[in-house]
């Protein structure tokens, strides 16, 4: 019995290789994975506060309101009513922030509406689409549409 | 609306452009050239063909070059390789790729490697006793340290060898298995999800494996000069042709199934086929890549050729046989992004030349496993006579 562990002795040289990969792979493993990775979830938990240092773009629904109040009312009796500001006119923060220094500019019509009621086989029939070409020709949306309130 | 050149009908903006390249092809397709060796190696092995003996050795260095190699068309794939590494370091029990990577180590390290130092070790420890220089160093390190050679170690590294090798069969189905898990789990895409594609990947890996080794035992014979054992490569055409027949027979009832069941899909893939995968799917895969071959092999197993013409007939049939099967790899990678999940338009793949993901990189990685290949023959040669017990 002996002699043929002495026999097999040379076995346990690549297990001895492969424990030592294992173990180096243990060690890399420990050293590379933030600690708080796995806190929350399968994530650094770290990421978190990296996102919440960023800066912020958008003011939000609430912030604009306070002042747009006639543009709200014009928007919530129409089909736009949904649709947040800042989907059309674009990150607001810095304006609310100073709102007589930084305006943010109008929407280009032509393409703002076309973005959404551009005629498409993948919309569903219910969605208000035409064709830019044949409906209005060059001519603006906003001729015969408030954007706020486009209903006829 | 202004038309997208090379797209008809209607797409998703999302899939006018593929994201899976040349690439998504190899991978799938060097992966099966692993499984498929492997397992040759062990009919001689585990189920004791002795016919097939000289291409043993050939076989598992066969497999551990394209093994090697398996990943690299993944990581030129990515836009950050390196992180690539994290699903080794913090995986993700739902994600299959992450599970195949260590499917992959497993197989590599547990399995090839293993299964390699147990047979070479007696011509490893010999040449580290004749050689000198830097490669006498390089078998002094692969002898890790143990110059026993005795026949009783001798006969202990046989026995754990087989066990290996059993326990490397199933891992060998594992390895190409997951392979068609990955395509055939993708349930919003109806030319992938099938329960049946583990199984078609697995036969098509099989045959791709064994056609390989028997062209690359017929070239090395040629190239050494060595004389060709017939009923060695008699035997490999045999079961070529018998995994070849079952390979045909699920991919022709994956087939029926759909031509039978026709469900919303069918009409889109059906024009695909017709059409945009005429050429692949049609002529290459089924005509030339399959048909043909088995034509050719069985042919060899009723008729009474002679030597010569066997010979030709098998060299013939490998090589349509692994351009038939990249060909399937090629109609269910590509194929499979052609078509819009609305079933109501078509995209085209256009092949880049000099690009990462170009055609160039991919004949770059087709040759590096033969290049790893040719080193591994050099310092272990397969058709030397094992050191005697």
């Amino acid at each position: 019995m002996s002699s043929n562990w002495k026999e097999a002795a040379h076995l346990i040289r690549p297990a001895v290789v492969f424990l030592i990969g294992l173990g180096l792979f243990a060690v890399a493993r420990k050293a590379v994975i933030p600690p708080s990775f796995g806190q929350y979830g399968h994530y650094r938990a770290g990421a978190l506060d990296d996102i919440r240092r960023k800066p912020v773009h958008f003011a939000g629904q609430e912030t604009c309101v306070m002042c747009h109040t006639e543009q709200q009312t014009a928007r919530n009796a129409g089909p736009h009513r949904s649709i947040s500001c800042e989907a059309c006119h674009g990150p607001a923060a810095s304006h609310a922030d100073e709102p007589g220094k930084l305006k943010p500019a109008k929407p280009e019509i032509a393409a703002l509406c076309t973005r959404c009621h551009e005629a498409s086989a993948a919309k569903p029939a219910w969605f208000k689409q035409v064709s830019s070409v044949t409906h209005n020709a060059g001519t603006s949306c906003e001729v015969c549409h408030q954007p706020h309130s486009p209903k006829l | 609306m202004h038309p997208i050149p090379g797209v008809e009908g209607f797409m998703y903006p999302n899939e006018v452009e593929l994201q899976w390249s040349i690439l998504i092809v190899l991978y799938p397709y060097i992966t099966g050239l692993v499984a498929g060796a492997f397992i040759l190696a062990s009919l001689e092995r585990v189920f004791r063909v002795s016919a097939v003996k000289p291409t043993y050795r050939l076989a598992l260095l066969t497999a551990l070059a394209f093994l090697l190699v398996a990943p690299l068309p993944l990581q030129l794939h990515l836009g950050h390789p390196e992180r690539s590494l994290e699903m080794y370091l913090t995986p993700h029990r739902s994600s299959a790729m992450a599970m195949f990577g260590f499917v992959y180590l497993w197989y590599l390290m547990v399995v090839l490697l293993a299964e390699i130092w147990l047979d070479y070790r007696a011509d490893i420890v010999h040449k580290a006793r004749t050689t000198s220089g830097p490669i006498g160093w390089v078998y002094k390190i692969l002898t890790l340290g143990s110059m026993n050679v005795s026949p009783a170690a001798r006969s202990i590294d046989d026995r754990v060898g087989y066990i290996i090798t059993i326990i490397g069969i199933p891992s060998a189905f594992l390895l190409h298995g997951y392979v068609g898990f990955i395509f055939g789990s993708v349930k919003a895409n109806a030319w992938w999800s099938t329960p049946l594609m583990p199984i078609v990947f697995l036969f098509s890996a099989m045959v791709s494996g064994i056609a390989a080794v028997m062209l690359l035992y017929h070239a090395s014979c040629l190239l050494l000069k060595r004389a060709l054992d017939m009923r060695c490569l008699d035997t490999i055409a045999k079961y070529l042709f018998y995994v070849f027949v079952i390979d045909f027979s699920l991919e022709m009832l994956d087939l029926v199934h759909r031509i039978y069941e026709a469900d919303e899909s069918f009409r889109s893939l059906d024009f695909m086929v017709h059409t945009r995968l005429y050429t692949s799917q049609v002529i290459l895969q089924i005509l030339l890549g399959t048909c043909l071959p088995l034509a050719l092999l069985g042919a060899a197993q009723v008729l009474r050729l002679a030597e010569s013409t066997r010979r030709k007939l098998y060299a013939v049939s490998g090589v349509l046989t692994l351009i038939g099967i990249f060909a399937m790899r090629w109609n269910v990678v590509i194929g499979g992004q052609l078509f819009s999940k609305s079933y109501l338009g078509y995209t085209t793949y256009k092949l880049q030349f000099a690009a990462r993901e170009g055609l160039l990189s991919s004949l770059a990685l087709m040759l590096l496993p033969l290049g790893i290949l040719w080193v591994l023959v050099k310092l272990l040669p397969p058709f030397e006579e094992p050191q005697a017990l």
